[in-house]
């Protein structure tokens, strides 16, 4: 790498953008640890004796500042290449410093996580004038180090990201791999590679790198050459076969608790994907989607349980099998969806979210209430749902729940799959552009709108049949807003219209919360944290469908370690 | 008679914006339909789609009155409009909007037959039939949009202000193309701030002056009518 021309006029600048960024990555670290977070994070290794997740954090707060300080703006093209030591220093000093005010005054009166083993965690075991020393210019370099990495080209960039990230997940997550290794005769003679008793060994992680990095360079060696022909179709399905598989096999490798947890992530796939139908395709947004979900649950309550609310108990409806009820809980919610749909059909934008928002809420307060208590149990719900069975075998664990989850889901995703190349899905995109020349272009506006809240109805709707199998009860609290939001919020950061951006997406925000239960109330914070990141460096989502990939206007390269939606 | 409009009004609240308009289009012309901007043209173009409702008067399609209708019910009839401002959706391919004209069609092999008469007519859009619409310049739009509506194979093709906001010899390219797409056999009801331009090549036109109709004749028997220059010009 050449060295750059310092026009030299700009050398106060250069020295605000690299104080800033230094002052910056310091302030980040100290709230860190102020709130308790970065001696939390120290309980969980990244790599067995060398690095901790709060090491890790420190280590990659002053990379960032260092590759931030780099970043060329409007009144400075080229950024001179000391501000990232410079930075690097200024962050290193100002955490020392701060150490040093911990350990020389109480301030664990106010701030409680401020005690002195964290002041040692902070200055990575280094003390007095020598230590500082060696922690600025230790810090300064591997600020240089991202510096250094935010110069390298895009191409080298979008392998070495990947790659850091997978040793980050496979350290983090080691206990949670290392329970699915040596579940399985198949994987155990793996795990010695990787993992020590206490985490991901060194050289484990080096392997995970290089295999990583491996695999982020396979596309690129196999790319087609340019201009031939039109992109292939199977290369899409890549990410969402390896998401199936990976589905597939871990819960039974897992476990019980993991296998809970998919079939949680589950029961929101069927939902993203219902959301996704209306708000991705349609471009209905959909505040008050929980109203199908509650529908099919309560349906199958009533027409299964074995509780004095049943139907079967009071009328002549015999007490009907899962199989049975599961069917007409889709119905039922289908039914919901076009009434949802009717007094909304003129609705656009923003009061369509609030409309939506407020018939969800009437939904659940119309369980809830004494009224319906009588057929609804009101506030006590309604126990006692028998787990599905075919002849003997009862789907009594969550992992046989799981499976039927999935084999649900992937139903769910043909039939989206199918409607969304499907005539009337194209009514729907037609919609979602202009209601009005749809309209001119004879696209049934009424007609349409209903269908896509029916569609988008009936998957949640069978989400909410299986989910009132898995907790053999119903209540009205387990149908709040939040379920609306947490569906919403997990098809926008997937990629809104992309069926393997579901998937990941509910994988990332409801599996997450889960792997991070250890953190107690701070899971929230990296959910926020994640929501927040993707929209700005990732506005597509993770997964984009290919309709919305082609974006009008030209992308700006956002951040040093993203890897920025293809064009 | 394919389209009659007969003594049509409609209000917007209670600001009467179009007042007992008649317009009769026969098979086979190109009708003008002229006025300053806010005289009530495009009112009265979404009003024959469907699009706006009525206060008062009819509005027929082969005689038969179109006030129960939907307007994907008006487009099935044969009558298209190539709405103002392009509207094209700009997220969709130029092919996906083409195909989205023939929405209301079913037979696929002819819908592939006119997409390809559509890139001989418009051979621009040809180049660029995988390019993303709203990436296209204002007169590629226009043409991505008289396109789709000629995809539903209208028998009367309703364009809304195809010239406006394009430069000059683009506007020529239009009136040119929209000549071509009525020799083919399409009847087009013209609506233009364009006055002199639409006249020369009318058949048939009606001046709109404040909601109302306040001349009509042939097309260039009114583009030198010195009511007409006053108005434009006076």
């Amino acid at each position: 790498m050449s060295m750059r021309q310092d026009d030299g006029k700009t050398p106060s600048l250069q020295l605000r953008r690299g104080l800033t960024a230094g002052a910056a990555a310091a302030l980040i670290a100290i709230y860190l640890s102020s709130v308790g977070l970065i001696a939390m994070m120290n309980a969980r290794p990244v790599i067995a004796n060398a690095l901790t997740l709060a090491q890790m954090t420190l280590l990659t707060i002053v990379f960032l500042a260092g590759a931030l300080s780099q970043r060329p703006s409007p009144q400075d093209r080229t950024p001179a290449f000391w501000t990232a030591p410079l930075a690097g220093a200024v962050a290193g000093l100002l955490v020392a410093g701060f150490a040093g005010v911990i350990l020389s005054v109480n301030l664990r009166p106010v701030f409680i996580a401020l005690v002195p083993p964290l002041a040692r965690l902070l200055t990575f075991g280094q003390s007095g004038v020598d230590g500082t020393a060696i922690l600025v210019a230790g810090s300064a370099l591997v600020a240089s180090a991202g510096a250094f990495y935010q110069r390298l080209p895009d191409k080298v960039r979008r392998l070495l990201f990947p790659a850091a990230l997978s040793v980050l997940l496979c350290g983090m997550f080691q206990e949670f791999i290392q329970v699915i290794l040596q579940s399985n005769a198949l994987f155990r003679w793996l795990a010695p590679w990787f993992y020590g008793w206490d985490g991901l060994t060194a050289t484990g992680a080096l392997i995970v790198f290089a295999v990583a990095l491996a695999a982020a360079a396979l596309p690129l060696v196999y790319r087609k050459p340019a201009g031939a022909g039109d992109v292939s179709s199977w290369r899409r399905f890549v990410p969402a076969l390896f998401i199936l598989l990976l589905l597939l096999l871990v819960p039974i490798a897992g476990g019980p608790y993991i296998a809970q947890v998919f079939l949680l992530i589950g029961l929101y796939v069927l939902m993203g994907m219902g959301l996704n139908l209306e708000l991705g395709l349609a471009g209905l947004l959909d505040l008050g989607f929980v109203a199908f979900f509650a529908t099919g649950a309560y349906i199958t309550a009533i027409l299964t349980a074995d509780s004095p609310l049943a139907l079967a108990h009071y009328t002549a409806i015999p007490s009907l099998s899962f199989w049975l009820a599961m069917p007409i809980a889709v119905l039922g919610a289908v039914l919901m969806g076009i009434l949802f749909g009717i007094p909304v059909l003129g609705v656009k934008g923003d009061y369509l979210a609030v409309a939506t928002l407020g018939l969800g809420e009437i939904v659940r307060i119309v369980v809830q209430s004494d009224a319906a208590a009588p057929l609804l149990g009101g506030a006590q719900g309604i126990l006692q749902i028998p787990k599905p069975q075919v002849g003997g075998f009862q789907f009594g664990s969550a992992v046989s729940l799981f499976y039927l989850t999935l084999a649900a889901a992937l139903f769910a995703a043909y039939c989206a799959w199918r409607l969304e190349r499907s005539r009337l899905g194209r009514a729907w995109i037609a919609l979602r552009e202009d209601e009005d020349v749809a309209q001119a272009m004879g696209i049934n506006l009424v007609q349409s709108k209903l269908l896509a809240y029916a569609f988008g109805a009936a998957f949640a709707g069978l989400a909410g049949s299986i989910f009132a199998v898995m907790v053999n009860s119903v209540f009205p609290s387990s149908f709040q807003l939040l379920m609306s939001i947490n569906v919403l919020a997990l098809i926008v950061v997937g990629g809104l219209g992309s069926l393997s951006g579901v998937v990941l997406g509910a994988l990332v925000l409801i599996g997450l919360p889960e792997a991070l239960r250890e953190f107690g109330e701070f899971r929230y914070l990296f959910y926020g944290l994640a929501l927040i990141l993707t929209m700005r460096l990732m506005p597509e989502g993770l997964l984009p469908a290919s309709r919305r990939r082609r974006r009008l206007v030209s992308p700006i390269a956002v951040g040093g370690s993203t890897p920025v939606a293809r064009p | 008679m394919i389209l009659e409009i007969e003594n049509m009004s409609l209000a917007y609240g209670n600001i009467e914006a179009v007042r007992g308009v008649s317009i009769k289009i026969v098979d086979g012309g190109i009708v003008a339909l002229v006025g300053a901007n806010g005289a009530g043209k495009s009112s009265t173009l979404n009003a024959i789609s469907g699009l706006l409702p009525i206060s008062a008067g009819t509005i027929r399609i082969d005689g038969q009155s179109t006030k129960e209708l939907k307007p994907h019910q008006i487009t099935r009839r044969g009558i298209v409009q190539v709405p103002e401002g392009r509207r094209i959706f700009g997220r969709l391919s130029v092919e996906e909007n083409l195909l989205m004209g023939a929405f209301s069609r079913n037979d696929h092999q002819a819908i592939a037959e006119d997409r390809d008469r559509m890139f001989e007519l418009f051979p621009r859009l040809k180049e660029r039939r995988r390019q993303v619409a709203g990436t296209l310049s204002g007169g590629e739009q226009q043409m991505v949009a008289t396109a789709r509506g000629l995809m539903a194979r209208p028998r009367v093709l309703l364009m809304d202000e195809p010239s406006m906001g394009l430069a000059p010899l683009v506007v020529e390219q239009v009136f040119d193309t929209i000549q071509a797409i009525n020799a083919a056999g399409t009847t087009v009801l013209l609506v233009e701030q364009n006055a002199l331009m639409a006249l020369e090549i009318a058949d048939h036109a009606y001046v709109m002056e404040h909601g109302e109709i306040v001349l009509e004749g042939p097309g260039p028997e009114l583009a030198g009518d010195e009511r007409v220059i006053s108005i434009y010009l006076g």
